[in-house]
């Protein structure tokens, strides 16, 4: 937590294309539908234009043109919204990219409710259940600038199919170049507790972080861990701190359905029954309105993980299990 | 083409066609109607008009081939065996448990197979991305893809046609299989998609209308083909063909569409292909 400095993640994404590219990964190309501007892929458009291919608004082209490239040798970063990339094209990625199990990047920005202004048809919250069901895919959130260099490498690096879950609103910094662990597979606990265990992703770390320090303040140590694998999911961190801590709260900007909440659940209820709770979209859609407000209108606000977490404490007082 | 040859890619066709009906005969299930209508275009090409080696299915610089129709697996399957891909006896085991002959074909395990297809409109989108990554790369070679008629009911099947457009992917040679026929009826009563050579064109495509059916015609329309590269425009030939092509039973017959021959249909459809054999056989003789 050595920088303040706030930045999107779909902006890290572009440029970390770029550093890519300028490092010499010829192999890469970027395909955008007509939303270079807002996922950021324009940076890596106006340093190598002739990688970047605009599909225009079509989608499921774009995944069966991205499987296509993919096969002779090209690694290609796909890229729209959350919401048109892995909703309007599941079943392309589903059958072009994820059954042969293609080198595809698909990086989709304006994912979960901080979309704000532009409403429920933009605010996809079903994005990483989706693509968490298909066999092979990676699913990755990074939650600041450094982790989603970090996480965009480890896509490029990774043989086979990635979904890259990007936000559209700047996040607070947590890592530098130096400190960001980030690895497939690997949480990271960024504040020590054994009461309890918050595990966010993405845009809501920041605020298990805050809740974190209210907490503390009601002699309440909650252990913070930042889930930027969702899959494959960091199972030992999991059940570590379920064993420490006998209490989790799961928390993204995403369905309860499907998403972090659930693998960490379906990972629990068969190999350490734990007292959970997941604080996430709860079956409904979003609506319109400053990104910041609707967010704490479906309760992804540290207040809410703050409430939680006390009604967990008060629900289970003796931890279970104790580690 | 000297007629001896032809009349031997017709030979091979019809083999083309028994190992369509012994995968289906044998699975009791697949798509044998929409498999004999494309036998022939696809004898054309992988026989004379593809660069392949059999024995190095990976080669970087081999063409590509993409049955977006992929419920056609048993045809593409048995041209690739005829052509020496794999043993013509594993045709057999289409579709069973652990057989790696799937239902529809999976690029990971039926050597030959370039991208997996199956779900309608998809892999006319890979082609495409293969076809422009070829002409990114400066490769010298095509992309071929079939579709069938129904399939382009599908609205990412004219994404697809806008972006080989809009690329000036004239290497890339997109075949429609016109049998006139999809699961519910005629598609001219189930969707209405003609006409559609004056679409392709409007598109933007070099269109080319033949008979599918017909190895000589074939043959120009590959020419042509050959013909547009460097022109900018990618190649579309409408293949007018006849849905059950070469079993008189099976010919414009909805009903073959999805189903495997029993016992006696197998042995009467093979009857008929191996008599037309014979006679081929015959006329190769006497053109000798």
């Amino acid at each position: 937590m050595s920088d303040t400095r706030m930045v999107a993640t779909r902006e890290s994404y572009g440029q970390e294309l770029v550093a890519l590219a300028n490092e010499g990964c010829d192999d890469i190309v970027v395909l955008d539908a007509d939303l270079a501007a807002s996922t950021k892929t324009a940076t890596f458009r106006d340093a190598y234009p002739y990688r970047h291919f605009n599909c225009g608004i079509a989608e499921a082209n774009m995944m069966g043109v991205a499987a296509g490239m993919s096969t002779m040798g090209f690694v290609p970063f796909v890229s729209s919204f959350a919401m048109f990339a892995t909703g309007r094209a599941y079943e392309q990625i589903r059958n072009s990219i994820g059954y042969p199990h293609l080198n595809v990047k698909i990086a989709a920005s304006h994912a979960g409710l901080s979309v704000g202004e532009d409403g429920a048809t933009h605010q996809c919250c079903e994005d990483i259940a989706l693509m968490r069901t298909i066999p092979g895919m990676v699913v990755l959130c990074p939650s600041d600038d450094q982790e989603t260099r970090a996480a965009v490498r480890a896509a490029y690096a990774h043989d086979g199919p990635v979904y890259l879950r990007l936000s559209r609103l700047p996040s607070v910094a947590f890592y530098t170049a130096e400190s960001c662990p980030f690895a497939i597979g690997k949480g990271d606990q960024l504040i020590p507790g054994n009461d309890i265990a918050i595990i966010a992703t993405g845009l809501m770390v920041s605020e298990a972080v805050k809740a974190a320090s209210l907490l503390k303040r009601k002699n309440i140590n909650a252990r913070v861990i930042n889930m930027a694998s969702i899959k494959p999911l960091d199972e030992d961190l999991v059940l570590r701190s379920a064993a420490e801590c006998g209490r989790i709260i799961t928390v993204e900007e995403h369905s309860i359905i499907g998403g972090l909440g659930a693998a960490v659940c379906e990972v629990l209820s068969a190999r350490m029954p734990t007292p959970v709770r997941t604080i996430g979209v709860r079956d409904v859609f979003g609506h319109s309105g400053p990104a910041a407000e609707v967010l704490r209108d479906y309760g992804l606000c540290a207040e809410n993980i703050v409430a939680t977490a006390q009604e967990l404490m008060r629900t289970y007082p003796i931890p279970n299990p104790v580690g | 083409m000297l007629k001896q040859e032809a009349l031997q890619l017709r030979m091979t066709a019809l083999r083309v066609r028994m190992g369509i009906l012994e995968g289906t005969h044998a699975a009791k299930s697949g798509h044998p109607g929409g498999s004999l209508s494309a036998a022939d275009v696809l004898t054309y090409l992988y026989f004379r008009e593809m660069r392949i080696d059999p024995q190095f299915p990976q080669d970087p610089e081999r063409d590509r081939f993409v049955l977006s129709k992929g419920h056609a697996a048993p045809a593409l399957y048995a041209a690739l065996a005829e052509r020496g891909f794999f043993p013509v006896q594993d045709l057999a085991t289409l579709r069973h448990s652990g057989s790696y002959l799937q239902g529809h074909p999976d690029m990971r395990s039926v050597p030959g197979v370039d991208m997996s297809t199956g779900s309608l409109g998809q892999g006319v989108s890979a082609a495409c991305g293969m076809a422009l990554a070829a002409q990114q790369m400066g490769m010298d070679i095509n992309v071929y893809a079939l579709l069938g008629d129904g399939e382009i009911e599908e609205g990412q099947c004219w994404e697809a046609f806008m972006f080989a457009n809009h690329y000036k992917l004239d290497n890339l040679c997109l075949m429609v299989d016109v049998n006139g026929l999809q699961i519910d009826g005629p598609t001219a009563q189930i969707m209405n998609s003609e006409p559609l050579d004056r679409k392709l064109d409007a598109f933007g495509f070099n269109t080319i209308v033949c008979n599918g059916n017909s190895i000589n015609e074939l043959e120009q329309a590959f020419a042509m083909f050959e013909n547009a590269h460097g022109s900018g425009k990618p190649t579309c030939l409408l293949l007018h063909t006849v849905k059950g092509r070469g079993v008189s039973f099976m010919e414009n017959q909805l009903d073959w569409h999805g189903k495997g021959p029993g016992d006696e249909d197998y042995a009467r459809a093979m009857d008929e292909l191996r008599a037309e054999y014979e006679n081929l056989s015959k006329e190769v003789q006497r053109s000798e």
